[in-house]
């Protein structure tokens, strides 16, 4: 029996749903973006095309959760089928979009170069825990105007694993889709074998904006899963009860869907978010919190119950040190994200409101993301009967450490943590330095970083990329990439 | 009998009650009270009250906001009394507000609004995406001395650079302050791009304005 955490009632998923349909018709859905609310117009919404809001009857709604697909595969750069999205799968990778990156030893936080990302897509890489990459954050020694796409490029150079992305601008977009096509050798083949998902984030309260229902539109008509990131704050951008930010995610998750399958029935889309409770005394957007976590599981919940994939921002901290409210946030978010079962859980790394991200913390994380596979795994029945025929035939003894069923069965049934996690004597604990965890995690990185092993990209393809990133490069005043050794 | 008003004006501003914040002010007005002596000895009181829960952790935000809405409402009500006695109530400052163009968060520009207005200063908010040239326009339209620039997206933080420099052009620098927050701003940013003030919140904001004023 798989552990699992409902948070819900049926009676009440049903309500969120029904208020959901409701604010669709009033006060409507705000889009601002001419070809959705035109898609939406000839579907049968009642809009209007100066104010921009459409209202949204259950009926289109409906129709794009029959055609959604209930499941989609994500390949990897090989081409094998490593990440399901849908029904209870659990995948992990790490946060993303963060503008900082953290030198713990000092405490603080720098501006992400080149040379750290391709270091952080080489962690991800040798990190089993961690089901894909993500675009984890911007590098600072690039125009802004190709923060998003440089990112995919640089690991595109360098993973082997699929990718959760997302662009910053609508032409980004397309550059960005292109160099997908290039790495998957045409535009049908990664269509038939996604190697990424493009999150689409609403702004809260009920607004599509331009650029994210463009996104929409292209990543629906290409066939690139859409991950839908809404993100209520309670109490701020959405009314204060709980309850109220999930009806509000509801409704922004449903007009994103109708606009997406409108654009292009049965292609991939997620029900994702980063939702928030406000804090009242900082006016900040805790990820480590409790009262979010509750909006998550419970959302999470909502996107089951309708059979779509569904993800979520869990087991990220606001701290801004690795401590140990960072490691109690992580640790929290993590478990219940796995317990509420969420196919993709984003967070892995980041602290600071997933403003930063650390490299120590990523391989902290990946012992949490392992103790929650293992939670979720259950416990299993291994051999028949349990205990009666091994207890009889030890008689008293304590004498389990050396039987062959212990030998054959301890990998198996046990999660055994890397050296990140201290188990040894006090003794012990001191002959090896008396470190910390934080100290231990970043041994660690350099250990893993030793075994990473390249992707096996062309050089031709690599040429491609680099011309279509340098095109690009070029428009903001910038000559010549940095290096990518 | 005022030293009862004044109470009442006083603690409904702390207990947070709008609507007893007007009965009050409306019943001083009726009492003969002078409006200057309503704002200085029954409504001032409460807010430094309120500021001072804030900070010490037993007020939160929405303390905050509902206490200056009832400011806000008393400050209808005795505004054209106040004009009808060629008083004015005197201005802190006048600050010009806004997020920066690109930009559509609001909350941390409207709640340094609020607290702004709430401690006496004039603030014209200019909502959010903000063109440029919209801030110096106001600026030189209303000879403000101050002007906050937010911005939440380090996409957008760059923004706050360009207002600067578009003040520099239009010759207005010097005439007035430059206040930089957001989520991505840093007190190293705000040095670089040659604000001349910065806080991580508003009430810090009203403290560096305050400062920038000559009052802090």
């Amino acid at each position: 029996m798989r552990p699992k955490l409902n948070i819900l009632s049926d009676g009440l998923v049903e309500q969120i749903k029904q208020e959901a349909f409701g604010l669709l018709l009033d006060p409507g859905v705000r889009v601002h973006n001419k070809e959705a609310l035109t898609l939406l117009a000839e579907a049968g919404a009642q809009v209007d095309f100066e104010k921009r809001i459409a209202c949204i009857p259950e009926r289109i709604v409906y129709q794009a959760l029959e055609s959604a697909p209930r499941e989609f595969i994500l390949f990897n750069l090989e081409g094998r089928p490593v990440v399901h999205y849908g029904g209870d799968s659990v995948q992990f990778d790490p946060g993303s979009a963060g503008v900082s990156v953290l030198d713990d030893l000092s405490g603080v936080q720098r501006p992400p170069t080149t040379a750290d990302f391709i270091k952080f897509v080489k962690l991800v890489e040798t990190l089993p825990q961690y089901d894909a990459q993500s675009t984890a954050f911007v590098c600072r020694d690039v125009p802004e105007g190709i923060g998003d796409l440089y990112r995919l490029y640089l690991a595109l150079n360098f993973m082997r694993k699929p990718i959760i992305t997302g662009a910053f601008g609508i032409e980004t977009w397309w550059t960005m889709w292109e160099m997908l096509v290039t790495v998957a050798g045409s535009e049908a083949a990664l269509a038939e074998k996604p190697l990424a998902v493009f999150d689409v984030c609403p702004s809260p309260p009920l607004l599509w904006s331009d650029l994210t229902s463009q996104n929409l539109i292209d990543c629906a008509r290409k066939g690139v899963p859409a991950e839908l990131i809404s993100m209520p704050l309670a109490g701020a951008t959405s009314p204060i009860t709980l309850a109220a930010a999930v009806v509000q995610h509801t409704a922004e998750s449903f007009s994103g869907i109708a606009i997406h399958q409108l654009a292009k029935a049965e292609a991939p889309v997620v029900w994702g978010g980063a939702p928030a409770a406000f804090d009242m005394r900082e006016g900040t957007t805790p990820m480590g919190d409790v009262n979010t976590w509750l909006i998550d599981c419970a959302y999470i919940q909502v996107g089951k119950t309708l059979g779509l994939p569904t993800h979520t921002y869990m087991g990220s901290s606001d701290s801004k040190l690795l401590d140990m409210q960072s490691g109690l946030e992580s640790a929290g978010g993590t478990l219940l994200a796995a317990l509420a079962g969420a196919n993709m859980v984003s967070g892995g790394g980041m602290i600071d409101f997933l403003r930063c991200q650390s490299f120590e913390k990523l391989v902290i994380d990946a012992e949490i993301i392992g103790m929650a596979r293992r939670l979720i795994a259950g416990i299993e029945v291994r051999d028949q009967p349990i205990a009666l025929e091994h207890m009889r035939k030890s008689a008293h003894k304590a004498n389990f450490l050396s039987q062959p069923h212990t030998h054959k069965w301890f990998k198996k049934e046990l999660y055994i943590p890397s050296s990140v996690i201290d188990r040894g004597s006090l003794d012990a604990w001191q002959k090896k330095g008396s470190q910390s965890c934080d100290r231990r995690a970043a041994e660690r990185v350099e250990q893993l970083l030793e075994t990473y092993q390249p992707n096996p990209l062309s050089e031709e393809t690599r040429k491609e990329l680099r011309q279509i990133v340098q095109r690009a490069a070029l428009k903001y005043g910038m000559q010549e990439l940095p290096p990518l050794d | 009998m005022s030293k009862e008003i004044f109470e009442k004006l006083t603690s409904s501003i702390i207990m947070g009650e709008p609507e007893a914040t007007v009965e009050a002010t409306q019943e001083a007005l009726a009492a003969g009270i002078e409006p200057m002596d309503i704002i200085r000895q029954g409504l001032m009181p409460g807010m430094n009250v309120v500021g001072e829960k804030f900070s010490s952790g037993e007020y939160y935000l929405p303390d905050l906001i509902i206490a200056a809405d009832g400011m806000r409402q008393a400050m209808e009500l005795l505004e054209p009394e106040l004009h009808a006695r060629h008083q004015t109530l005197e201005s802190a400052g006048t600050v010009v507000i806004g997020t920066v163009k690109g930009d559509i968060h609001e909350i941390g520009k409207s709640l340094v609004a609020t607290m702004l207005s709430a401690n006496g200063f004039k603030v014209i908010d200019l909502g959010v995406d903000v063109p440029t040239q919209k801030f110096v326009d106001k600026v030189k339209e209303t000879g403000a001395d101050m002007v906050g620039l937010s911005a939440l997206l380090t996409t957008t933080m760059t923004v706050q650079r360009e207002v600067i420099q578009a003040l520099t052009v239009a010759g207005i620098r010097e005439n007035v302050k430059v206040i930089v927050g957001g989520a991505p701003v840093t007190r190293g940013w705000a040095k670089d791009i040659g604000a001349d003030g910065f806080a991580e919140d508003a009430m810090g904001a009203v403290a560096v304005a305050k400062q920038l004023m000559g009052k802090g």
